[in-house]
């Protein structure tokens, strides 16, 4: 774990540490058992390829899991991740890596609450964004 | 399926209606396992106390896709998108309730025939019958 990232640290522009995943066809399994996801196209080749797939993709959701991730890595221990959106614009395949990158868009104080809003992307191996999202988050302040 | 997609007047129906609710006792066990899934080492939830945020995304997401397809029997669903409101972390042993809904529901040619856009609400409240969280997913059957 990184050391606790406080309000008064971040400032507009700010990047977020990036994070790089590249889930195999085993991980995918393990999500598909964690979540309850059993629709085949996350591990059957032949049937993803029947629903117009080029071959088992990675479950979105699991890209909205690794979102999660990058932003609780971020804000430490005594952060609190309020909201998460993601919007899945391309496909990601397992054995490919997949960078999890965001970047801080607003800050702001709110019923004396300190939070930071994050705009949050996915880039495949080719640099195309796959995913998109926003983050809101809750900050300790040094006050 | 040319005319269309089978099931669309029952999931029609069903929009703003709740679905019969989840329950989910939260175990150490789920949660550890869903963060060796996700490959997430933070030690909040390495000894399953706290679930992560994205936890909720575990809860009666298998009855969902069972429920869904009974509906309406899509060859494969997709997820377009999710938006989690987190409002107190799950903890270990927490009840939580899931209720889910259609909230709106468009079909749309694609390039593979004819698509449903549907979006979903789910809120999910633990024991006490405070809201735990909320979830938006957008998911496209065909």
């Amino acid at each position: 774990m990184t050391e606790q990232l406080y309000y008064e640290d971040v400032t507009i522009g700010s990047e977020i540490t990036p994070l790089v995943k590249q889930p195999t066809t085993r991980q995918l399994v393990m999500w598909a058992g964690a979540v309850g996801d059993y629709l085949p196209i996350h591990y059957d080749k032949d049937f993803a390829q029947s629903r117009g797939l080029s071959g088992v993709i990675v479950h979105g959701q699991l890209v909205g899991a690794f979102l999660g991730q990058l932003v609780t890595d971020w804000i430490g221990e005594r952060g609190t991740l309020r909201k998460l959106s993601c919007s899945y614009k391309g496909m990601n395949y397992p054995g490919e890596a997949i960078t999890f990158k965001g970047r801080v868009t607003k800050k702001y104080v709110q019923n004396g609450q300190h939070y930071v809003e994050c705009g949050l992307w996915a880039e495949n191996s080719k640099g195309e964004k796959t995913a998109s999202g926003v983050a809101i988050v809750g900050l300790p302040s040094r006050g | 399926m040319a005319e269309g997609l089978l099931g669309m007047e029952r999931l029609r129906s069903k929009i703003g209606v709740e679905w019969e609710p989840k329950v989910c006792q939260i175990e150490r066990e789920m949660v550890r396992r869903f963060a060796r899934a996700v490959g997430d080492p933070n030690p909040l939830w390495q000894d399953g106390a706290i679930a992560p945020p994205t936890f909720i995304l575990a809860i009666g997401f298998e009855q969902f896709v069972e429920d869904l397809t009974a509906l309406a029997p899509f060859g494969t669903v997709l997820m377009g998108g999710t938006e989690i409101e987190c409002y107190q972390p799950i903890r270990l042993g927490d009840v939580i309730t899931a209720s889910f809904k259609i909230s709106s529901l468009r079909e749309r040619q694609g390039k593979t025939g004819k698509m449903a856009f549907m979006t979903f609400d789910s809120s999910y409240k633990n024991q006490r019958q405070e809201l735990v969280a909320k979830c938006r997913q957008m998911v496209i059957g065909y």
